[in-house]
């Protein structure tokens, strides 16, 4: 209760705007470097090089196809889960290489949370959806545990609407909900890095608001990576946009730029609507 | 149109007379004697007992081997083997034992087990019937955790959840209705087989909880009584025949129940 205030109490950044500020240089959390990435044969991504800061959000934008979800699916390894996908080159996370075999993985995706495009809560109590996470790698009193759960719920603006139902099944909650459970159940393991995939592309206007508000504010927090389709939606969150095209990352800088004077021909033209 | 009307009524006009005799012959049969006394010699009262305490036992016995053999070998194909050449002829070979004949089964196990140990017992029959629930339950397991979306996978381990974790945790949870209602459908199976126990546990006309011995079993009871030449016999195998039918309508219910009721939660 007392994190969830002291939390709270935190400085937020308005939201729908980027912060200011955005121009003092933050610290490099991530850093991609030279990656490829193959599906079987194909190659889907093509000499990625670029950095993630963190507590700013980055976002990824392009076409489909374009390799923005794979990228972002290299940087927990989640691609690992299927045979015949594999990256090269070097991500690292602090300094530490991710993408090189002796990584525990399952440590690596405790540390990087991930959001995807549908809502997935998993077949269970509100509660246990978000207290899944906590469990696996911390031993808590039950009073503890339920802190926490309230404050990944609190975190996630959902905690008014399913404080009276935390023993109700998740599946139970309307779409937008969900997705927030995802994202408090993603915070509740207090991982360092947030990966946003699409996370407002299945939900209605609103609940897309709630969902930016959310991540303005977990910036304060975290080095978050979002891929999205809404232009606008990139425009208003993000602090960097990465533009990619066909595995290739045309263009990376920092949003006010790449929405105002972006350097590449391509890039204008995509922002612009005139293609994709 | 018509024609197909016609071959569904046709159909239909069977099943109504087969329940129809069944109904009218076996319930001058139930009566309070059928559950309360053994098998009879021809020419005496008696009831079912031994026979339907056997048929529970070995029901039981063969769901308790079949059932978790199934369930890892069912998960094994859906999380572990995917794409790979080993499940594939993992998955064939578990499809022919699955349209097997009983019989072939019945006789495989009078050769492993009954031959070897000397004499028939209700063990040989328990496993002969788990050899039969084992590819019904490995093709629903595998099934089941089909239809368990991948996202909900990658959803557990992008929080850092160990892949067995991931199954035990996540994935059985998606799809416990339809494997339950996947080994609900397998007992009601074996509740009624006759071939696999003909050749293994055979019959007993008194009590008996050995199970090192032959044992009493509805299905080879009425096989037996309804074959005799004795009127008391043949209504206890209509009676038995009834019980059967009825416990194998009520699995079958039961299991469409529990489907349709999570699909609706869903």
């Amino acid at each position: 209760m007392s994190e969830a205030t002291a939390r709270r109490a935190m400085p937020i950044s308005s939201p729908g705007r980027p912060q200011t500020g955005v121009h003092v240089a933050a610290r490099h959390k991530v850093m991609i470097s030279n990656v490829d990435f193959y599906y079987g044969t194909f190659k889907a991504l093509k000499n990625i090089t670029m950095p993630l800061h963190d507590k700013r959000v980055t976002a990824f934008i392009g076409p489909s196809g374009c390799g923005k979800s794979t990228l972002l699916r290299v940087l927990n390894r989640i691609y690992e889960l299927y045979p015949g996908q594999r990256a090269t080159g070097e991500v690292s996370v602090d300094g530490e290489n991710i993408l090189s075999p002796g990584v525990d993985l399952n440590l690596l995706r405790a540390r990087i949370g991930m959001v995807f495009q549908k809502p997935t809560p998993f077949p269970m109590s509100i509660y246990d959806n978000i207290a899944f996470g906590i469990r696996l790698y911390e031993k808590l009193s039950h009073h503890e545990l339920d802190g926490r759960v309230e404050s990944a719920l609190r975190r996630a603006a959902l905690w008014d609407e399913v404080k009276d139902k935390l023993r109700q099944s998740g599946l139970g909650l309307s779409g937008g909900q969900q997705q927030r459970l995802c994202i408090a159940r993603a915070v509740a393991v207090q991982p360092e890095i947030l990966l946003l995939d699409e996370p407002a592309s299945a939900l209605d206007p609103i609940s897309t608001q709630r969902i930016e508000e959310l991540i303005a504010e977990l910036k304060a927090d975290y080095c978050i990576a979002i891929v999205t389709h809404n232009m606008q939606q990139a425009a208003r969150s993000s602090d960097y946009t990465a533009f990619m095209y066909l595995g290739e990352l045309v263009e990376f800088d920092e949003t006010e730029v790449i929405f105002t004077h972006p350097k590449q021909k391509h890039t204008e033209d995509y922002i612009t609507g005139r293609f994709g | 149109m018509a024609l197909s009307v016609a071959a569904t009524g046709f159909g239909l006009l069977w099943l109504v007379l087969v329940l129809w005799t069944l109904l009218w012959n076996g319930f001058n049969a139930i009566s309070p004697t059928l559950f309360a006394e053994m098998t009879p010699p021809p020419g005496s009262t008696g009831g079912l007992l031994n026979a339907i305490f056997g048929s529970v036992v070995m029901t039981f016995i063969a769901t308790l081997i079949g059932t978790p053999t199934g369930i890892l070998a069912g998960t094994f194909l859906a999380e572990y083997s995917r794409g790979s050449r080993f499940g594939e002829v993992v998955r064939f070979i578990n499809d022919i034992l699955l349209s097997a004949p009983s019989i072939i089964v019945g006789l495989f196990v009078y050769e492993m087990m009954v031959v070897r140990m000397g004499h028939f017992s209700a063990w040989a029959g328990a496993v002969a019937l788990a050899i039969i629930v084992i590819p019904v339950v490995v093709r629903t397991t595998e099934d089941m955790l089909n239809l368990v979306p991948n996202a909900l996978r990658e959803a557990a381990a992008a929080l850092g959840t160990p892949k067995w974790k991931v199954i035990v945790m996540v994935a059985y949870r998606a799809a416990i209705q339809g494997i339950v209602t996947g080994i609900m459908l397998a007992v009601a199976r074996i509740a009624g087989e006759t071939a696999p126990l003909l050749f293994t546990a055979l019959n007993n006309q008194f009590w008996s909880t050995n199970l090192n011995a032959p044992m009493a079993n509805l299905p080879v009871v009425i096989f037996q009584f309804a074959m005799s030449p004795y009127a008391d016999w043949q209504v206890l195998a209509w009676g038995g025949a009834l019980l059967i039918t009825i416990t194998v309508l009520c699995l079958n219910i039961a299991a469409r129940a529990l489907a349709s009721w999570s699909t609706f939660k869903q």
